[in-house]
């Protein structure tokens, strides 16, 4: 009895232990998962945009096509009208109770317009710069502008596709801005919060004429673009506008008739960019088989070892009628003329010579050079190389505290260079139709995705050595910041193992030919005086 | 009985998973090589190859030790040298070491139950990158590059020679640094860090035991909690949802004339995934348990 008593305790006393280690363990695994893992990223600490200088005056800068268009802008109400002030009421009814996610939709848009739909956009080409899947019988099949919900989604926004919507979307975005400055002089009507002093202003104050809105300007040019550009997003695009028109009214930056107003005038302003864009052949681009034999038969007549795709199965060759383009910065005879000398021939003792550089890249390299390769490879599912010049443009541009009109027209610069620079690189790729180093010694193995285009220059020289010279220019206070980068990113082909040296200096220098032309076009839009 | 518990190697920290103990003052030390290859895998839901890879394989050669701190509380570590290569397309393969694996095993409770011995274990474990490789750089990367840790709790219950035991693994991993400054998941993201998705770990397994000889079969289910689906044909990335569930086999031999050596040898294979290769892996190993300081008379 006593031992059995005993034992009965003995269990009671286990099960108390198993208890306490229970709680142990449950105490251990709460502590796991209530540590935090907030990540702040770098674009969501942007403050309000508060120019420096409105740029009163940018009505008078040269805009890109439509110096001699005629837009219409309705004359605004007056601020006495029963119509305005029914429109300070609407802005005073949100302000009374506004929530913290209305309250985070004014902190996000008020970083900018320009800023905030150039991020929009490199989101749609990251979203979209994916190369599509194989067919069974070992084609490949085409994005279609005409269903583009349908796979492949349309577009496939790869380098020169990406570097063309970049350039549209500025560009537009900047002559819109220059009209909208047209419009804003002749009404002259005060933001909402100067006239009336019950409406706050929930944004940095400007003496800007509010009528018609900046902002409105930038999201109805931008959408319409987006439109021929990310036709299968427009749920997407909609839902920012409607975002940011929600934050211009909240913020008493604007009321519903300035933003109306700068909508429609955006749309009419796009219109012409649109039309340029559907004749620009870029729809083209993509060629026929025709084109893709001949580009290989004409190479080895040449003497030269042509291009082969190194996919499986192998891949037409990315947008070989890219070339024939029409350029923002100068005409298609200038590409002809920025076109680089001919690559070391594939028989020669300099390309085996440099193929040999390669492979030594490929097989001792350093963690640095794996750093560098991964920093710059911008590949598949990235906003591409153009891209990521305007991440790094925009992270500096917010530090100058530009206007509206400047940040458009400084984009539309760096945008228009890039799209040149892939049309003046894509042409030497095709003129020469060199193969790359893996597939002329089959022991080079690449760091990063082999881009399924010729060698000869490197895409990402001629894209950096633009952006930096046209980002030198614009902030020459950064010294030789922007060009150190595109060094990198250049040499970042080499120590990859997909590009020779050569090709990453050669598109280096022509990049930088490019860059100068929309340099010279800045220094004579009137935005510098 | 001497057993030495180790643990199972897998690329992704796969920590220990039997009931098993080792006496106090007692070391084991253990040399595994595995490996892994797959040539088909999950973008989403769906299965696909990708000729431009070919087969992914990679050898693990993983040296480990089990101290006996007390009898009832073990403690490990495992560190990895691996090397990875892809049978086609350009892209170079990686090779270095990963990530030192350390554990406590805490027998918690042993009961007797009916005729058998039912135990519990609890198992802290953490995962310390060693090396600086780089973990963007799938399907290629040695590893994730993640500092985890990781609590498991382990029932047996032992019957003879038979045994059946299930365990539930947490596993909280922190944020990454990748080479890159932005990078898209479903949206675009414009910093350096990886918020990396936490994940559970189920087990089940059955089996026989004897002082010769263990042959035990596993089902194992790996579970990312949130993470994304890689999209149509995009390149993978160390945040998606990985999901997978395994079988697999282990078997040990003990030999009765050098006391203390064991061999090991067993494979797992994914029988449907998410996010990840179908990976087949076979591994075997060597243990040699001994004590390490003498035995004092009672």
């Amino acid at each position: 009895m006593y031992s059995l008593l005993k034992k009965k305790k003995l269990n009671n006393l286990k099960l108390m232990k198993m208890k306490r280690n229970l709680l142990y363990i449950l105490l251990a695994a709460a502590s796991l998962t209530s540590c935090k893992k907030d990540i702040v990223e770098r674009n969501e600490v942007f403050p309000a945009l508060a120019p420096n200088n409105i740029d009163a005056n940018a009505d008078a800068w040269t805009p890109i096509l439509t110096a001699s268009s005629t837009f219409t802008v309705a004359a605004p109400d007056a601020i006495t009208t029963p119509n305005y002030l029914a429109d300070l009421n609407e802005i005073k009814s949100y302000q009374k109770n506004l929530t913290q996610e209305q309250k985070d939709i004014i902190k996000y848009w008020s970083a900018g317009s320009v800023l905030r739909w150039n991020e929009i956009l490199r989101d749609l080409v990251a979203k979209h710069n994916l190369p599509p899947y194989q067919n069974d019988d070992g084609t490949y099949p085409f994005p279609s502008a005409a269903n583009p919900l349908a796979y492949p989604l349309f577009p496939f926004s790869n380098p020169p596709y990406a570097a063309r919507a970049y350039a549209y979307v500025s560009a537009s975005q900047y002559d819109a801005l220059v009209q909208a400055w047209k419009f804003k002089k002749q009404f002259n009507r005060a933001a909402p919060y100067k006239n009336d002093v019950n409406v706050q202003a929930l944004i940095p104050k400007s003496d800007l004429p509010s009528y018609p809105s900046e902002d409105a300007v930038v999201a109805g040019v931008t959408s319409k673009m987006m439109e021929l550009l990310f036709p299968g997003d427009l749920d997407f695009i909609q839902k920012k506008v409607a975002e940011e028109k929600l934050y211009r009214l909240m913020s008493g930056a604007n009321t519903r008739s300035d933003w109306d107003a700068g909508e429609s005038l955006g749309k009419q302003v796009a219109a012409v960019f649109l039309a340029r864009a559907r004749a620009d052949k870029a729809g083209a681009a993509i060629g026929t088989q025709a084109d893709w034999t001949a580009l290989e038969t004409n190479t080895a007549a040449k003497g030269q070892t042509p291009w082969i795709s190194l996919e499986l199965p192998k891949r037409p060759p990315m947008l070989p009628l890219f070339t024939k383009v029409n350029p923002f910065l100068f005409t298609t005879a200038t590409v002809e003329a920025l076109r680089p000398p001919p690559p070391y021939s594939t028989s020669s003792a300099e390309f085996k010579k440099e193929a040999e550089e390669v492979l030594q890249m490929s097989q001792n390299h350093s963690r640095e050079h794996e750093r560098i390769v991964a920093f710059w490879a911008d590949g598949v599912g990235t906003p591409t190389p153009p891209g990521h010049w305007n991440t790094i443009a925009s992270e500096e541009f917010v530090k100058q505290n530009w206007s509206e009109v400047r940040w458009a027209r400084n984009l539309a610069l760096l945008n228009m260079a890039e799209m040149d620079a892939a049309i003046v690189c894509w042409d030497a790729k095709y003129y020469y139709f060199n193969p790359r180093p893996t597939q002329m010694v089959l022991t080079i193995k690449t760091l990063t995705g082999i881009p399924n285009f010729p060698s000869y220059t490197s895409g990402h020289s001629n894209f950096s050595g633009a952006a930096a010279t046209v980002l030198s220019y614009l902030l020459p206070d950064r010294g030789n910041k922007f060009m150190d980068m595109a060094k990198e990113a250049a040499m970042s082909r080499l120590y990859g193992a997909i590009h020779y040296r050569s090709d990453c200096e050669v598109g280096l220098q022509t990049g930088k030919k490019v860059g100068e032309y929309a340099v010279a076009r800045a220094k004579a839009d009137g935005a510098d005086k | 009985m001497l057993l030495c518990a180790v643990i199972t190697n897998q690329v992704k920290a796969q920590t220990e998973t039997d009931a098993l103990m080792i006496p106090k003052n007692y070391f084991c030390a253990a040399g595994i090589y595995t490996h892994n290859s797959w040539d088909h895998y999950w973008e989403g839901t769906l299965k696909r190859e990708n000729l431009n890879l070919g087969t992914i394989s990679s050898n693990v050669y993983a040296l480990g030790g089990n101290y006996g701190l007390s009898n009832r509380v073990n403690v490990l570590f495992m560190v990895p040298y691996i090397k990875t290569n892809a049978s086609a397309g350009t892209l170079r393969g990686q090779r270095g070491v990963q990530d030192l694996m350390l554990a406590v095993k805490w027998l918690a409770a042993k009961e007797e139950i009916g005729t058998g011995l039912l135990s519990f274990h609890a198992i802290l474990s953490g995962n310390i990158p060693l090396g600086k490789y780089e973990a963007d750089y799938l399907p290629l990367s040695l590893g994730l590059q993640t500092k985890s840790i990781a609590i498991r709790g382990l029932l047996n219950y032992q019957l003879g020679r038979f045994f059946v035991a299930g365990a539930g693994q947490y596993v909280r991993k922190d944020n990454i640094t990748i080479d890159r400054d932005n990078y898209y998941t479903t949206e675009m993201h414009y910093t350096n860090k990886v918020a990396m998705p936490n994940a559970t770990n189920f087990l089940l397994s059955a089996g026989y035991r004897s002082l010769k000889f263990n042959a035990e079969g596993v089902v194992s289910k790996i579970n990312t909690i949130g993470g994304f689906d890689i999209t149509r044909n995009n390149m993978p990335f160390p945040s998606a949802n990985m999901d997978a569930t395994m079988v697999g086999g282990v078997f040990k031999y003990m030999f009765q004339s050098i006391r203390g050596l064991e061999f090991t040898a067993g494979g797992n294979y994914v029988v449907s995934g998410r996010n990840v290769g179908q990976n087949k892996s076979i591994f075997g190993g060597v243990y040699y348990v001994f004590p390490i300081k003498k035995e004092k008379a009672e």
